[in-house]
This record gives C-alpha cells, sequence and structure tokens, in this order.
C-alpha cells in the first residue's frame, strides 16, 4: 500500500484534512506531515489578529495522520481499498508545549500501542521543523472496514 | 476459580469504564456491560484486555461478541481457564 492510496482513503477532504504525505510506515508505526496554510479558515477566529493554530486542530493532526492513516494501512489486508472505513475517536491526551504559527510545517511519529478488536491506540508525538517537540499524547479510536450489504 | 470471586475480581476490572454508578451497584449476572453499565465499545475493549491480563488468558474476536454481560463474561473466563 502507498501513502498516497492511504491518503485518498482518509475521510477528510478540505478545510478538515490535515495529512501532506506520509514518510514512513509500518506494522508499529508512521510518520507523516502537514503544512498549515497562512489562509486555513480557524485563523481568522484564533486569536483575534494573531493566528496561531488552535490544539483542538493540533490534536485533528495527530489523530488522521498518526490514529487514522496508520489504521488504514494496518487494515490493507481486509480489502479497506475497495470498502468504506469507520471511524471514531474515542479518547485523547495531549500535552502542549510550543505553539504552531501559520506556514509551519510539522511532523507527527506515531507508535501503535495496540489494535484489537478495532481499537487502536496509539503514542502520537508531533515535531516542528526545528524538530522541536510541539505536542505529545495518547490517542484512541475504533476503526473498522464496513462490509458491503450483500 | 469460584463463581463469586470472579465475580469480584470482575468488577474491579470494569469499575473505571462504567457510566452508570447505579446499575454498577446493582450488579448481577444479568447486567448488560453496554445497556445497563453504558460501557463504550472503546472502553469495552479496555475491559477485555484486562480480563486477559488478570485471569491469563488469550480472548479472540468470537469471545468479544459474545461478552455482552456478566454472565456471558464469566462463561467465557472459566472455560478458557479450563482449557489451559
Amino acid at each position: 500500500m502507498t501513502d498516497k492510496e492511504i491518503i485518498a482513503k482518509l475521510p477528510y477532504q478540505a478545510p478538515f484534512l490535515f495529512v501532506d504525505a506520509i514518510e514512513a510506515l509500518s506494522e508499529n508505526g508512521l510518520t507523516g506531515s502537514y503544512t498549515f496554510k497562512s489562509d486555513e479558515y480557524f485563523y481568522k477566529g484564533h486569536f483575534k489578529n494573531h493566528p496561531v493554530t488552535p490544539g483542538v486542530i493540533l490534536t485533528e493532526c495527530m489523530a488522521q495522520i498518526g490514529l487514522v492513516s496508520l489504521g488504514i494501512y494496518l487494515l490493507r489486508n481486509e480489502h479497506v481499498l475497495n470498502s468504506n472505513i469507520q471511524v471514531a475517536l474515542t479518547s485523547h491526551q495531549i500535552d502542549f508545549y510550543l505553539p504552531v504559527f501559520p506556514n509551519e510545517k510539522v511532523t507527527v511519529i506515531s507508535e501503535k500501542e495496540y489494535f484489537r478488536f478495532n481499537k487502536l491506540k496509539c503514542k502520537v508525538k508531533m515535531f516542528n521543523r526545528n524538530d522541536e517537540l510541539v505536542c505529545r499524547g495518547v490517542i484512541s479510536g475504533m476503526l473498522k472496514v464496513l462490509q458491503d450489504e450483500e | 476459580m469460584e463463581k463469586t470471586v470472579l465475580i469480584e475480581k470482575l468488577k474491579v476490572i470494569i469499575e473505571p469504564y462504567i457510566q452508570d454508578e447505579d446499575a454498577f451497584k446493582n450488579l448481577t449476572e444479568t447486567t448488560d456491560f453496554v445497556k445497563d453499565l453504558k460501557i463504550n465499545s472503546a472502553n469495552l475493549v479496555d475491559i477485555i484486555l484486562d480480563i486477559e491480563d488478570a485471569f491469563d488468558i488469550r480472548l479472540e474476536n468470537e469471545d468479544m461478541e459474545q461478552m455482552l454481560n456478566v454472565k456471558a463474561a464469566i462463561e467465557i473466563v472459566q472455560s478458557k481457564q479450563n482449557s489451559k
């Protein structure tokens, strides 16, 4: 499965797709990146005259790369490319260390803790272009391939 | 393992994940994990994994599907332990 196939399979689109590239992937984890464009819709309101990427958006970016993209790869043997995928975020606990401003590129590194009974739990870290830790935490979700109804 | 001991052990495992305190206080063998205790699907997986560790057994997808209430959980744990 290629990085392009994974990104095409993600159930998101602009203005809520926060994955540009998947750089490394394996059974145990995945690395991906996203560059926050200067005209992202949330910068108009967060904050007034002082655009900073909201923590919830950083969390979403971590979940789309670290949890959902990895999940699609892990489900590759279940015909995920030809089926619909059902995704539900079930819990996250994230600590934040540095702000992310417009035009910044972030890299997300995800490490699988387990994927059993459709639940994927990952340790996820986000770094900025200077390799400084932006945020890190644990994200879990339920992921499954919807079988076509006969 | 005796059933009452097993239920007590099970209660310790599920307590962190329950949403309905009253249903938990009045827990019986017919208490349903989802309908009565209002446990979500992700936490049900946590319970399954905790049961595996606590009883040193390995559970499969079909066990998970059957494990809807306290009685079913006890039966599955007992049968896994006996077949070890």
